[in-house]
């Protein structure tokens, strides 16, 4: 068990290494160091902001993904079921189309305005279900959906093209402040919700099921939709959604590694940082100078990887 | 006495029932669909509130009882379980003893509780394999292991017998019967021979309300079950067969 956790760990070491020294120029890590431009420019300001960015993204929306399908049993779900991000989009595009500059501060409003709607609309004096949470998140998805089409309907060219790209994701080198906090809310979140992994198998089983063993579901059920809404909000108000790595990287490391999430959890966290890190390298390397949107790289990736884990294990009645 | 209720009732299912369970016996509740029987042992199991009137187990009104706390006296057995990951056999009988647990680890105790669980269901030989991989009478012997790791005074299962072949409904009622020397068995079922057969009293609920409560042969007779389930029942010394 703790094997899995510390090969995680070595693989995501290799790959922090790794990343920040590729790409379309080429630099030395002893001249960066050092101080010597243009390489101490290049690796500090532009590219390790933006690894340690696509770490803590990977992370948080792996580990959310874990944490709703295991709350929803629905193997479907991942962190954008349940609606926050469509949330932080329609912020984003409001931001757009009104001229605002602040873009993230915009996602944040609107990521929080439907964490709290949704819980309002799903808490029923001291009853939450996950059932009534699944279909106000999926609701509030298409709610999103129908303004965000909305407003793109209204916007100019230009604000028509910077609302195409927010919507793609991508991830941008930020600032230290802004990687910092997100570190401390991503890692305290994460460990939180890991300090509960024994319950979170219970829940997964389902909440009659943990009922009965002594485990208090609601609140449980409300705390897991909250981090994993915290998680994702953030997230997606700094890089836009990014698709498929919280729906993937769960289920491959579920038919590696079982279902128990006392493993699965901090292998999530580790390995779904070092998958979007990976996935930002590849798009910012393959056809240089030119981006391919990150988005576009995590399902070309995970999608192939995953089909061929889902064959190899086809034998023993995954499925 | 563990259970005793008074003029219990639920928001819809269960109007009014009350009744004393002892420490120990194997105790069915019969019925027909709809009268009550699944809503009556979600009360006891502490999965249905709020109730109407009282249930005290071991001197405590249910709903004062810390979950945790009753969790190591009373264990529930659901129907089935949909398991939609891939959780080993192993793991399931151990979350049983998470109310127990003080932190993320198993200690030997755990280990050896689960052992013994799996020993008595004889579940021991596939504890390696992926739960949803097993038939319907394997998975409902787990299930009952993970329950019997929770240590129970009082165990509540509903209809244990339904996913399980002849000789695997028989074998259950055998264990259920030999479990409930030591602890107090309560079991819903739709199978009154079974009823007849392996339990020390019989509960039969119509409607929302208790129709009889007694000795099986007392309780299961060709009136209350005319007058219940609407079928002539006819009594070949311990068994019956029926006619619409």
């Amino acid at each position: 068990m703790s094997r899995s956790v510390l090969l995680s760990a070595a693989v995501l070491l290799a790959v922090l290494i790794a990343a920040p020294l590729a790409g379309s120029s080429h630099i030395e890590l002893g001249r960066a160091f050092a101080g010597v431009s243009p390489d101490h420019e290049i690796f500090f300001y532009a590219r390790l902001p933006r690894v340690i960015l696509a770490l803590l993204g990977g992370a948080a929306l792996s580990v959310t993904g874990v944490l709703f399908q295991c709350m929803l049993r629905d193997p479907l779900a991942e962190p954008y079921t349940l609606g926050v991000s469509s949330g932080a989009s329609v912020g984003a595009v409001i931001a757009i189309c009104l001229g605002w500059r602040a873009t993230g501060l915009a996602s944040l409003v609107g990521a929080a305005l439907v964490l709290l709607m949704v819980l309002g609309m799903a808490v029923e004096g001291r009853r939450l279900s996950s059932f009534t949470l699944l279909l106000t998140g999926v609701t509030m998805n298409s709610m999103a959906f129908a303004v965000i089409l909305f407003l793109h309907n209204l916007a100019s060219f230009s604000q028509s093209f910077a609302i195409s790209r927010w919507l793609m994701g991508g991830l941008e080198a930020v600032e230290y402040s802004t990687l910092a906090w997100l570190a401390v809310v991503v890692v305290g979140v994460s460990a939180m919700v890991m300090a509960w992994a024994p319950h979170w198998n219970l829940l997964a089983v389902g909440d009659d099921w943990a009922a009965s063993r002594g485990v208090s579901t609601v609140r449980l059920t409300a705390m897991g939709y909250i981090a994993g809404s915290v998680l994702t909000g953030l997230v997606t108000s700094l890089t836009g959604p990014i698709g498929f790595v919280g729906l993937i990287v769960p289920h491959a490391l579920r038919l590696k590694l079982g279902a128990d999430h006392r493993v699965l959890l901090p292998c999530a966290f580790l390995l779904g940082g070092a998958f979007l890190v990976v996935c930002d390298t590849l798009s910012r390397t393959v056809i240089a100078p030119t981006e391919i949107p990150v988005g576009v790289l995590t399902a070309l990736c995970g999608g192939p990887f995953f089909l061929w884990l889902l064959k190899s294990r086809r034998r023993s009645l995954w499925l | 006495m563990t259970f005793i209720a008074k003029q219990l009732g639920f928001a819809y299912g269960l109007h009014e029932a009350s009744f004393e369970f002892p420490r120990n016996g194997l105790i069915t509740i019969a019925g027909p669909n709809g009268a009550g029987k699944s809503t009556l042992l979600g009360i006891l199991a502490g999965l249905r509130s709020p109730y109407h009137g009282s249930c005290v187990f071991a001197g405590k009104e249910l709903r004062q009882w810390p979950k945790r706390e009753f969790a190591r006296r009373v264990a529930f057995l659901p129907q089935s379980v949909r398991m939609e990951f891939p959780f080993t056999v192993e793991e399931v009988v151990l979350m049983g003893r998470t109310p127990y647990a003080s932190g993320w680890f198993q200690t030997a105790e755990d280990r050896s509780a689960s052992e013994e669980a799996m020993t008595t269901t004889d579940t021991l030989a596939f504890r390696g394999r992926d739960f949803r991989t097993l038939s319907g009478g394997e998975a409902q012997r787990v299930i009952l292991a993970s329950a019997l790791t929770q240590r129970p005074e009082a165990l509540l299962l509903d209809e244990p017998a339904t996913h399980l072949d002849l000789r695997h409904q028989l074998s259950l009622h055998r264990l259920l019967g030999e479990l409930s020397k030591s602890l107090l068995v309560v079991a819903v079922t739709h199978d009154l021979n079974l009823a007849l057969r392996f339990s020390d009293r019989v509960m039969v609920l119509e409607d929302g309300r208790i129709a009889g409560d007694g000795m099986p042969a007392d309780v299961l007779n060709p009136a209350l079950i005319a007058r219940v389930f609407g079928v002539q029942a006819t009594v070949h010394g311990s068994w019956m067969t029926y006619e619409a």
